[in-house]
C-alpha cells in the first residue's frame, strides 16, 4: 500500500447509512470504555446514536486532553501574505472568478506585517497564500519566512500542495508545520466544487500531507471544510487520514483543524451546514480516536462557542486574526478577506480569558534548533 | 521538610539532594503555581522543556517562576534523534540553564515512548562533554547498561507511558535495574497516585519525578504536598527494610508440623 489513496478507496463505498442505522446507543457505551479505539468504533462515534451519549463523551475528550496536553492552549495567528489565486474553487473568496482586490505583499511589508503582529507576544505563525505559483513561488516563501522567523520561533504554512522537493526546501529554510485541508474527501463532489485551476487534481492534493511528512515537516494538520458534505463521513475521513499519517510517520506530529464554513464574498453556502452539537460530537470524536492529536480551532468560531468549547478537546487556537493580506499593518483597505472574522478578540484578550477559564495561553512551544539564541 | 533522614542525600553530579521527588513544570494551568508546587513538595530539582522557554520574552517567562534555589533540570523534548538532543543541550548551556540535562529522545507521537539507541548516542556525546545527564529511557536493561558505559549520572525509566497516568506497569523490570545498575534509578513518566510513588521508593528507586499526576490534579499543590510525603514514607520503608513477611500463620505448619513432636 503505498499511498493513503489506496487505503481510502478500501472505505470510499462503505455503507455508511447502514451502519451507522446499525450502530445503537449501548454499542456507544461500551465504545466508551475502550482504551484503544478501533477505525469502525470510532464512526460509530459519529452516529447519530451516540448523539445521546454526548456527554459523556465530553468528559472523556476532557480527561484524556488535560492528561496529554495539560490545561494548555497554543495560541498562534494566519499570515495572508498573497491572494492573487489561480483556483475556481466555488466555496472560496480568493477565486480567481471573484473580482476582490488582491494584494501580494512586498518583503518590506513581509517585515512590517510580521514586526506589528509580534507586537502581541505571539510566537507561533501560520503563512498562507492562494495559488498562484508565479507570485508566490517556493523562492518568495523561502524569502518571507527567512523575514519572520526574526520575528517568530515557530513558522508554518497553510499553501497549494507541493512536491516533496519543494517542502524539503522550506523545512530547509525553517518552516516546521504544514496545514492543508482537503476541503471534501468526496472526490466526486470535489471535481464539482474545483472545476478548474491545479487544484482540480485530488489525488495530487491528497498525497501532500504524505509529501510534507516525508520531507521533514515536524507538524502536519490536516482537515475537511465542513459544511461542503456530510460532516460524518467527511471527519471519519479526516481521522481516517490523520492515522494512516501517524502509522506510517510515528515522528510527525500529526493534527486537525475542523474549519467550518462561514459567510464569504462569493454566492456559495453550505449545502451540509454542521450545528454547534455536531461539531462537538465531530472533535470529541476525533480526540477520543486520536488522545495525542492536536485539534485547532481557528477564529472562524465565535467567541462564546470557542469558550465553551475549550476544555473538550482543543489543544490550539488562532487569536487576532485577519484573513486580509497584510490585515495587520496595511492601512489601505485594497484586500479582501478571505472569509468573516468571527471571535473578534486580540491576542491580550484571547489569553486572559483562557487564564480566566483556568487554562494558561502558550505563546512558545517550538523553536528552531540550529537558531533559538543566535 | 521531614529532617529524619537528613544525611540521606541523594547525589548526582556532584549535588546531595535531600529531596527525592523531581517535579516538572509542564501541563499547569499556570506557572504561577509553580512556586507553590515546589514548596509544598519539598523538591529541590525541576524539568523544564527548553522548546517552551522564550529567552527572548519581554513578558512572563517560565523561568521568572523557578526558584533560583532549585536545580534546573532542562530538558530536550522535541528531539526526535540524538543530533537534536545535542543541539537542545547546547542551547539550554548556552542560555544559562547549567550542565544538567535530561534526555528526551521520542520519535513515536503515538505512545511517545523513547528512543533507546538514539539516547544512548546523544548520552554518550554529552557525557564526554562534561554535563551531567539524565536520561529517560524504557525499563530496559541492556539500554540502562549502555548508558553506564556512556557516561549517564542517573537512569530514568518509565513507569508507564507519558502522561498515562497508569502507575508501574513495569515494576518488575525497574525492580531489576534497581538490583543490577549501580547508578541512582529514577523513576519518570506514569506515576498518577502517591501510593504509586511510594511503592517505587520502597522497591528501592532513587528518587520519582512526577508532573502530570500533579498538574493536572484538581489542586497541584495539595497534591505536590501529598506526593512529598509519599515519597518521603517509600524511601524511610526503603532504608528501614521491611519486616519478614509470611504467608501463613505463625502457628501453622501444615507440611512441617510433623517434624515438632510425635516423631521418634
Ligand atoms: S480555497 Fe485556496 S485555492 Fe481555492 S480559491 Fe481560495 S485561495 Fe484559491
Amino acid at each position: 500500500m503505498t499511498d493513503f489513496y489506496e487505503y481510502y478507496k478500501t472505505w470510499r463505498d462503505f455503507s455508511f447509512v447502514e451502519y451507522f442505522r446499525s450502530v445503537s446507543e449501548s454499542r456507544v457505551a461500551a465504545i466508551l470504555q475502550k482504551e484503544r479505539l478501533s477505525e469502525i468504533d470510532f464512526l460509530a462515534l459519529l452516529s447519530p446514536a451516540a448523539e445521546g451519549l454526548l456527554e459523556d463523551m465530553a468528559q472523556r475528550s476532557r480527561d484524556l486532553t488535560i492528561r496529554n496536553f495539560g490545561r494548555s492552549v497554543l495560541l498562534f495567528t494566519p499570515m495572508y501574505l498573497s491572494n492573487y489565486c489561480t483556483n475556481r474553487c466555488v466555496y472560496c473568496g480568493f477565486n480567481v472568478d471573484n473580482s476582490i482586490m488582491r494584494h501580494h505583499l512586498s518583503f518590506p511589508e513581509v517585515e512590517r506585517e510580521a514586526e506589528e503582529i509580534a507586537k502581541s507576544g505571539l510566537k507561533h505563525i501560520l503563512l498562507l497564500t492562494g495559488e498562484d505559483k508565479r507570485r508566490a513561488s517556493i523562492e518568495y516563501l523561502c524569502h518571507c519566512v527567512r523575514i519572520v522567523e526574526k520575528y517568530f520561533t515557530a513558522i508554518g504554512i497553510e499553501i497549494y500542495p507541493l512536491e516533496t522537493e519543494g517542502y524539503r526546501t522550506l523545512v530547509e529554510n525553517g518552516v516546521d508545520s504544514l496545514t492543508l485541508f482537503q476541503e471534501t474527501y468526496n472526490e466526486t463532489l470535489y471535481k464539482k466544487l474545483h472545476p478548474g485551476g491545479p487544484k482540480r487534481n485530488y489525488r495530487y492534493r491528497l498525497a501532500a500531507p504524505e509529501r510534507g511528512c516525508a520531507a521533514g515537516m515536524r507538524a502536519v494538520n490536516v482537515g475537511g471544510l465542513l459544511g461542503l458534505d456530510d460532516w460524518r463521513r467527511e471527519s471519519f475521513f479526516t481521522g481516517l487520514h490523520a492515522d494512516w499519517l501517524q502509522s506510517r510517520w510515528p515522528e510527525v506530529t500529526v493534527g486537525f483543524s475542523l474549519p467550518r464554513m462561514r459567510p464569504h464574498a462569493g454566492t456559495f453556502q453550505p449545502d451540509f451546514p454542521i450545528s454547534d452539537r455536531h461539531l462537538v460530537q465531530v472533535m470529541t470524536a476525533l480526540r477520543l480516536f486520536m488522545p495525542r492529536a492536536g485539534i485547532t480551532i481557528s477564529t472562524r468560531e465565535g467567541a462564546q462557542f470557542r469558550d465553551n468549547i475549550l476544555p473538550l478537546g482543543v489543544t490550539t487556537m488562532s487569536a487576532g486574526a485577519s484573513t486580509a493580506v497584510g490585515g495587520h499593518s496595511r492601512e489601505e483597505a485594497d484586500s479582501t478577506s478571505q472569509f468573516d472574522i468571527s471571535d473578534e478578540r486580540n491576542v491580550q484578550e484571547m489569553a486572559e480569558a483562557l487564564k480566566g477559564f483556568g487554562y494558561q495561553p502558550v505563546y512558545k512551544d517550538w523553536h528552531p534548533i540550529g537558531g533559538i539564541l543566535s | 521538610m521531614d529532617k529524619s533522614n537528613s544525611n540521606d542525600l541523594l547525589t548526582i553530579g556532584g549535588i546531595g539532594l535531600e529531596s527525592r521527588l523531581f517535579t516538572g513544570t509542564g501541563k499547569y494551568p499556570s506557572d504561577a503555581m509553580i512556586p507553590e508546587v515546589i514548596e509544598r513538595s519539598g523538591s529541590q530539582v525541576i524539568t523544564v522543556a527548553l522548546r517552551r522557554v522564550d529567552f527572548a520574552a519581554g513578558t512572563e517567562n517560565i523561568m521568572d517562576f523557578i526558584p533560583q534555589s532549585v536545580q534546573l533540570l532542562p530538558n530536550t523534548s522535541g528531539a526526535r534523534t540524538a543530533e537534536e538532543a545535542v543541539r537542545i543541550a547546547h542551547l539550554a548551556q548556552a542560555a544559562g540553564c547549567g550542565n544538567w540535562i535530561k534526555i528526551e529522545v521520542i520519535s513515536d507521537n503515538r505512545y511517545l515512548l523513547p528512543d533507546g539507541y538514539e539516547t544512548v548516542r546523544a548520552t554518550e556525546i554529552l557525557a564526554n562533554e562534561g554535563f551531567v545527564v539524565l536520561p529517560y529511557i524504557n525499563a530496559d536493561l541492556m539500554v540502562a547498561r549502555s548508558l553506564v558505559d556512556s557516561g549517564a549520572a542517573a537512569v530514568m525509566p518509565l513507569g508507564a507511558p507519558i502522561g498515562s497516568n497508569r502507575g508501574l506497569r513495569t515494576e518488575e523490570m525497574i525492580r531489576i535495574l534497581i538490583e543490577e545498575i549501580k547508578l541512582p534509578i529514577i523513576v519518570d513518566a506514569g506515576i498518577g497516585k502517591p501510593s504509586e510513588a511510594c511503592a517505587a521508593m520502597e522497591m528501592g528507586a532513587a528518587a520519582c519525578l512526577v508532573n502530570t499526576a500533579i498538574a493536572g490534579a484538581g489542586v497541584p499543590a495539595i497534591m505536590a504536598e501529598a506526593f512529598g510525603h509519599a515519597v518521603r514514607a517509600g524511601r524511610a520503608a526503603f532504608l528501614s527494610g521491611p519486616g519478614a513477611s509470611r504467608k501463613t500463620a505463625a502457628a501453622s505448619s501444615p507440611l512441617t508440623g510433623f517434624l515438632e513432636g510425635g516423631t521418634q
